[in-house]
């Protein structure tokens, strides 16, 4: 099993993680490969903490993982990212949304706002892309998940125009041209180096 | 042969209309939820919400006995509500094959309970799939119907939440109607009056004897041969991690669960030198191989909760991967109310006026957490209601604290008007709070009786809440709009005034039902005086900034206007919009 890749991509319920990871197991099956995937519905989608794992490679048995066994972790927020590192495998790749959503009890003053997060994934080789704002540069605030999965693409190897067509097919037919915008900007990030291990 | 990314659910679906189920029946509950949606959107089918799982399955039963292949769809919880047409259809048995899909939720991710709902099939006596990823879970749901007319009873195909919410790929197939025997009076096998009945118990017998028999040679089971010196017997997606976990050794993967095969069973157990079960929730497996006089070795596993490939092969002493350090001390993230959700001014008044709330299950259970903590109990659908009654009984508030029963709309319909009727015919004194917020929120807006949105667009009618609490015998009876916070505090101070039962009726659509959003507020800092009134209506969009004084997150505001109804310093006011880019 050991060519199967993993990826877990977190954020908080309603951030849009379960159409990016509905895209990239697309891509991956478009690629030829076994994939699975495995989300959360219900209760959590309530703006709590949610995430979905994608595996891909020859051959998937698990649709989840455990602690220590994620290639690659996406985060769609700061807190999220930190909640999930002990997962990212050491040598694991970790691209986290430089947002940060203060959970309830930070809000109403029952819990600190956790300070220094930011310097704690970067110590950990946490790279950050700020994908609200190139997803308002793309013309849609709610493709940050796509500007997400543009930077994602960067370290995987799927060929691009299998992203564009899948990304195409699976966005509301209204905000296909901002998506792929979304998509071109989050992978031009990393081309430029932003967001390099 | 392509092949398409199902969800479990998904693939229960198309194994259905696969099949030629021409009746779905079922009512909302993660994770079962989807199986319902997806098949209602196939082709030469019919599909509906019921108000609750008994009469889905009634529904179904009546397709069957018609002649139709039909399923039924629901959570775990949902099968205790439909167990009362269960266990007599295990008699009766079917004219159409009938396929009850359930969906546990081994971790409570979205549940009350953990309940194991293969006890349901022993419990019953009829036969039980597991599938372990999606494209089984097609192929079981078609051969379950099939069984299901065979052996002349009703099927239970059980999922869990990671098959259900799980995709994988799927080859899909093509649509077969069987040929349909029409309707033939028989009171023997129709009508179980106890003479009936008693034939039909022993009849039971036999067919259940039979299944085991099937159960030796069908493909549903699987025996894989490998390492011999460890041999695991499991079902559903925990195949799918001891596969991951622990490749070389010898399986027994039972797609069929009950009645279980007892000679596949014994000669795996003596093909291997130890033989263990593995399975999430409850030992069941494990019993029933004790049953057969094998005794599994013991395995360091959970009890409750899920598995995962890292439990089982930490349960082997295997070696651990190399981790990071966790990171401490976060703060949690609870689900919480939405910003504009109509739910949140009347937890916020029921708090304010002390009330003891019996509560209810969907969006509005999240007024139990805090800031609004205004909701004291929540055990099952239509709970509140009785409950309400049962403690004002029994003056279980004090003397000062008013007992209110809250439940939503759907909720309602689903089993509170049997409540409510209680509460009424008994004389009782409580008050009810009936949230309409126009839809099934929680399980992801379905329609209802109460709005008259159907499943596969049909026309329907909206049920009226006013006439009905009336002709229920009510005579306390108000409408109010949940936005208005000052209207809810005095319809909710009268309706506790008043002497018997008063309901009353918030009605305001769910917020993330309303497109057009008024302009965002945002704080005045220098007419704020940081009294914090605004922080506790739990609004995502308003937290406390420096100085304790608020804060409004432009992105996040709907502009309800809630919060500036609370502020007693008119420091909230209006602002811009955030992202300036128009409807995108
Ligand atoms: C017997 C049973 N069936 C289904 C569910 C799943 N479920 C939980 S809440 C809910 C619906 C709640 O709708 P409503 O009462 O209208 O409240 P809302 O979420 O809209 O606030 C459902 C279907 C359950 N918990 N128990």
């Amino acid at each position: 099993m050991s060519d199967v890749v993993t990826v877990m991509l977190a954020g908080v319920g309603g951030q849009g993680t379960i159409l990016a990871a509905d895209v990239l197991a697309k891509v991956a099956a478009a690629a030829g490969l076994d994939v699975k995937l495995s989300e959360v519905h219900g209760m959590a989608q309530r703006g709590g903490s949610v995430d979905t794992v994608v595996r891909f490679g020859e051959r998937v048995y698990s649709p989840v993982t455990d602690p220590g066994m994620v290639d690659h972790l996406v985060s769609f927020e700061v807190i999220e990212a930190a909640r999930r590192i002990h997962y990212v495998k050491p040598e694991g790749r970790l691209l986290v949304n430089s947002r940060t959503v203060q959970p309830m009890p930070v809000l109403i003053g029952d819990s600190p706002t956790p300070f220094g997060m930011e310097a704690v994934l970067a110590d950990e080789g946490a790279v950050f892309i700020d994908a609200d704002e190139l997803a308002c540069e793309a013309g849609s605030p709610k493709s940050a998940n796509i500007v997400l999965m543009g930077a994602l693409s960067f370290g995987l190897g799927f060929d691009e125009t299998l992203w564009r067509e899948v990304i195409s097919a699976r966005v509301p037919p209204k905000t296909v041209e901002a998506n792929l915008r979304a998509f071109e900007l989050g992978r031009q990030a990393c081309e430029r180096g932003e967001c390099e291990l | 042969m392509s092949r398409t990314l199902l969800s479990g659910n998904e693939a229960v679906a198309q194994g259905a209309w696969a099949a030629g189920a021409s009746v779905g029946a079922g009512y909302p509950g993660t994770p079962s939820t989807e199986a319902l949606e997806s098949f209602a959107r196939k082709t030469g089918v019919y599909a509906e919400w019921a108000p609750n799982e008994k009469v889905a399955l009634e529904v179904v039963s009546g397709a069957s006995f018609g002649g139709a292949r039909a399923i039924a769809t629901m959570k775990h919880v949902g099968l205790n509500v439909a167990a009362d047409p269960l266990f007599t259809l295990a008699y009766t048995g079917v004219g159409g094959g009938i396929v009850i899909f359930v969906a546990d939720d081994p971790g409570m991710h979205s549940s009350q309970n953990e309940q194991d709902s293969r006890n349901y099939a022993a419990f019953a006596r009829v036969p039980l799939l597991e599938p372990s990823d999606s494209q089984e879970a097609l192929y079981f749901t078609k051969r379950a119907f099939e069984i299901s007319e065979e052996f002349d009873i009703p099927v239970l195909v059980r999922s869990t939440v990671r098959l259900s919410h799980a995709k994988g790929l799927v080859e899909t197939g093509e649509r077969r109607v069987p040929e349909r025997d029409e309707y033939q009076k028989d009171l023997g096998k129709w009508v179980m009056m106890p003479a009936m009945a008693r034939c039909r118990r022993a009849d039971l017998d036999r067919r259940v004897a039979d299944l085991a028999a099937f159960g030796e040679t069908t493909d549903l089971n699987s025996v894989e041969i490998r390492d011999r010196s460890v041999g695991i017997v499991c079902g559903g997606v925990v195949y799918e991690y001891v596969r991951e976990a622990l490749p070389e050794v010898s399986v027994l993967k039972l797609g069929m669960t009950f009645p279980l095969p007892p000679a596949l069973v014994r000669s795996f157990a003596e093909q291997v030198d130890t033989v263990y079960t593995i399975e999430e929730a409850d030992p069941y497996l494990d019993r029933q191989l004790r049953q057969l006089g094998i005794e599994p070795g013991t395995l360091d596993l959970p009890a409750a909760g899920e598995l995962s490939p890292g439990a089982i092969r930490r349960a082997f002493g295997m070696a651990e991967p190399e981790l990071r350090e966790p990171e401490e001390g976060l703060p949690a993230r609870p689900p919480m109310m939405c910003p504009g959700c109509p739910h949140r001014p009347v937890f916020a008044t029921l708090r304010k006026l002390h009330a003891v709330v019996t509560g209810d299950i969907g969006c509005y259970t999240l007024g139990a957490l805090p800031p609004l903590s205004a909701m004291d109990s929540c055990v099952c659908m239509g709970a509140s209601l009785g409950m309400a009654h049962g403690m004002s009984l029994v003056g279980g508030a004090g003397e000062k604290r008013p007992v209110v029963g809250v439940i939503g709309d759907s909720t309602f319909a689903h089993s509170g008007v049997t409540g409510l009727m209680d509460m009424v015919y008994n004389g009782g004194n409580a008050t009810v709070v009936i949230l309409d917020n126009r839809i099934t929120a929680m399980t992801g807006h379905q329609g209802n009786p109460i709005n008259g949105v159907t499943l596969q667009n049909r026309t329907s009618r909206e049920l009226e809440l006013e006439p009905l609490v009336r002709a229920l015998g009510v005579e306390h009876v108000r409408t109010v709009d949940p936005h208005e916070m000052a209207s809810v505090e005095e319809a909710l101070r009268e309706a506790i005034d008043f002497d018997g039962v008063s309901v009353l009726i918030t009605r305001a659509p769910c917020a993330l039902l309303v497109r057009e959003h008024p302009t965002p507020y945002a704080v005045d800092v220098d007419a704020c005086t940081a009294c914090g009134v605004c922080i506790r209506l739990g609004c995502p969009a308003i937290s406390k900034a420096d100085l304790s004084k608020a804060d409004i997150d432009v992105s996040l505001c709907v502009g309800c206007g809630q919060c500036v109804q609370v502020c007693r310093y008119g420091a909230i006011v209006h602002t811009g919009p955030a992202c300036d880019l128009g409807d995108v």
